[in-house]
């Protein structure tokens, strides 16, 4: 019988699997091979054998490493020490082979040979090393133009769809605003000094191909102002080919149910669209977005921790985004300004917003950014109520002052 | 894992943290930042072990990193930018690996 039952059973059926990869690995690699070990003894065990954390890193940087140690390393030497290094991606995971290359010719040398492309956050995840290669790795890495993520209380690697690389859809520069916020932000991305980590990312349109909704903590997400353009020629011709049926497909699918159409001629009111893209997506031809375009910026998503999982909510309708992004940049700070300032230890920027309650929260940035260049106005307004209040015993300022 | 400082031996964990706080002393902080590749602790290195030390003493545990740049920006004058930029000059590989080592505090503990 094999060393490895459980884990030769995860590599049974048609599908992919992670097993088949690491053994792979594992005919260069000792560490692939004792990572298969550990990994089987952990199943048997019902535990994890990996220790808590560890405090590795590269001089000059407080994040872009996270340390990782089993608890058995004289078992299992190839991975007592097992650290991954996070690799800033390029805007939009748009690599050349030679670039790829490279990387991995360093990884192989000084590393596991393994890698996840690409980590949640979005960094080019590099994994299984030991202490002594990390500085080694920075240097070569750095020679060859790349730098290391976030990771740890910092802002971490923004990332971004593919955008108007190869998207029609794009209705902001998502792989310029990336990247400008990557390289303005380094301070904040390579030396860990907020209360916990902060997310960026951009999707060009509210088909958020890249979750930011859901995952990232300041998600900017390309809208337009003005009208669907319509097509009706195309419209037309998708009635002639009979491909789809619009009425059934489109208009009958629409949330807020703006679509008119009398099986020749659409027509959309605009101004009931939620901008759910639904339309657009199914009649590519006939249908595109508007072209007044900038971007919806929404705060406070994150996974659940302390509290429960949350989406991001709007916290500015539109915003236009042109380089250099000034006005993006100021409503960064002042958000950073406000959380930092009062936040607690692993609070999240959602988190600390419904704690302060949005209303709170809007006029404190409200007053950062009346100092800015910029002259962004913010403040809170009664539209964000989401629901009224149940709790009657309320007391008004103005009740208090009447009765002295 | 440990190291031995005028017949006294000390004993650290993997990362070379101080395991019993309590054994610290200076000439301690003078071998650790040696072992760092820090080659002089300076006024400057000293204001922010003691602060940590300190600030341990008193919560028994180590500050948030903001709260380490808030003390320095009022301790030398300086904007948060520059605090942060000139804690990652004192202690080049960050001051949770660093600093804290230094001071005798033990390993930060989190996600990171």
């Amino acid at each position: 019988m094999s060393d490895t039952p459980m884990m030769d059973e995860l590599e049974k059926g048609p599908w992919p699997s992670f097993v088949r990869e690491i053994r792979r690995a594992g005919k260069q690699s000792a560490t692939a091979r004792d990572l298969i070990n550990i990994l089987e003894l952990s199943y048997k065990d019902k535990k994890t054998h990996w220790k808590h954390g560890g405090v590795v890193g590269v001089r000059g940087y407080g994040a872009g490493v996270i340390g990782r140690y089993v608890d058995d390393p004289v078992q299992f030497p190839g991975v007592a020490h097992f650290h991954t290094v996070r690799v800033n991606q390029t805007s939009g995971f748009v690599y050349n082979t030679k670039g790829l290359g490279e990387i991995m010719d360093i990884w192989d040398k000084r590393g596991s040979g393994m890698t996840n492309m690409h980590g949640s956050t979005g960094d080019l995840v590099l994994l299984g090393t030991t202490s002594e290669q990390l500085d080694p790795i920075f240097t070569d890495i750095s020679q060859k133009g790349w730098d290391l993520g976030g990771s740890g209380s910092d802002l971490r690697t923004p990332s971004c769809c593919l955008g108007p690389a190869r998207c029609e859809y794009a209705c902001i520069d998502t792989l310029a605003i990336t990247r400008e916020c990557t390289n303005y932000y380094q301070d904040e991305l390579h030396r860990p000094a907020f209360p916990y980590k902060f997310k960026i990312k951009v999707a060009g349109c509210s088909n958020d191909c890249v979750a930011s909704i859901a995952r990232s903590d300041l998600s900017i997400i390309g809208t337009w102002k003005d009208d669907i353009r319509i097509d009706q020629d195309e419209i037309a011709n998708y009635v002639k080919g009979g491909g789809i049926d619009i009425m059934k497909e489109v208009v009958m699918m629409c949330p807020t149910q703006c679509i008119d159409f009398d099986g020749t001629k659409m027509e959309i009111d605009n101004s009931n669209c939620v901008h759910c893209m639904h339309c657009i997506n199914k009649l590519t031809k006939a249908l595109r977005v508007g072209t007044d375009q900038g971007a919806t910026i929404l705060l406070g998503a994150k996974a659940p921790i302390v509290e429960g999982a949350m989406l991001a909510s709007v916290i500015v309708p539109f915003m236009k985004l042109e380089e250099p992004f000034e006005n993006l940049k100021e409503l960064i700070e002042a958000l950073w300004e406000v959380w930092d300032e009062d936040g607690k230890n692993k609070e999240r920027i959602g988190e600390f917003m419904e704690r302060m309650g949005k209303g709170e929260f809007v006029e404190a940035v409200g007053e950062q950014l009346a100092d800015g260049e910029c002259g962004i106005e913010m403040t809170s307004q009664i539209d964000m109520i989401n629901h009224p209040r149940e709790n009657p015993y309320i007391f008004y300022d103005e009740y208090l002052e009447e009765e002295g | 894992m440990g190291f031995e400082l005028n017949g006294t031996t000390y004993e650290t964990d993997e990362d070379g943290y101080l395991i019993n706080i309590g054994g610290w002393n200076e000439d301690v902080a003078h071998h650790l930042a040696e072992e760092e590749e820090i080659p002089e602790l300076t006024e400057k290195h000293w204001q922010i072990i003691n602060f940590l030390r300190g600030y341990y003493e008193e919560y028994q545990i180590a500050p948030m990193i903001k709260i380490l740049i808030k003390a320095i920006m009022k301790d030398m004058d300086l904007s948060k930018r520059d605090a942060s930029k000139m804690l990652y000059e004192l202690y080049p590989a960050g001051p949770a690996k660093q600093a804290c080592k230094i001071a005798g505090l033990p390993k930060p503990t989190g996600c990171v």
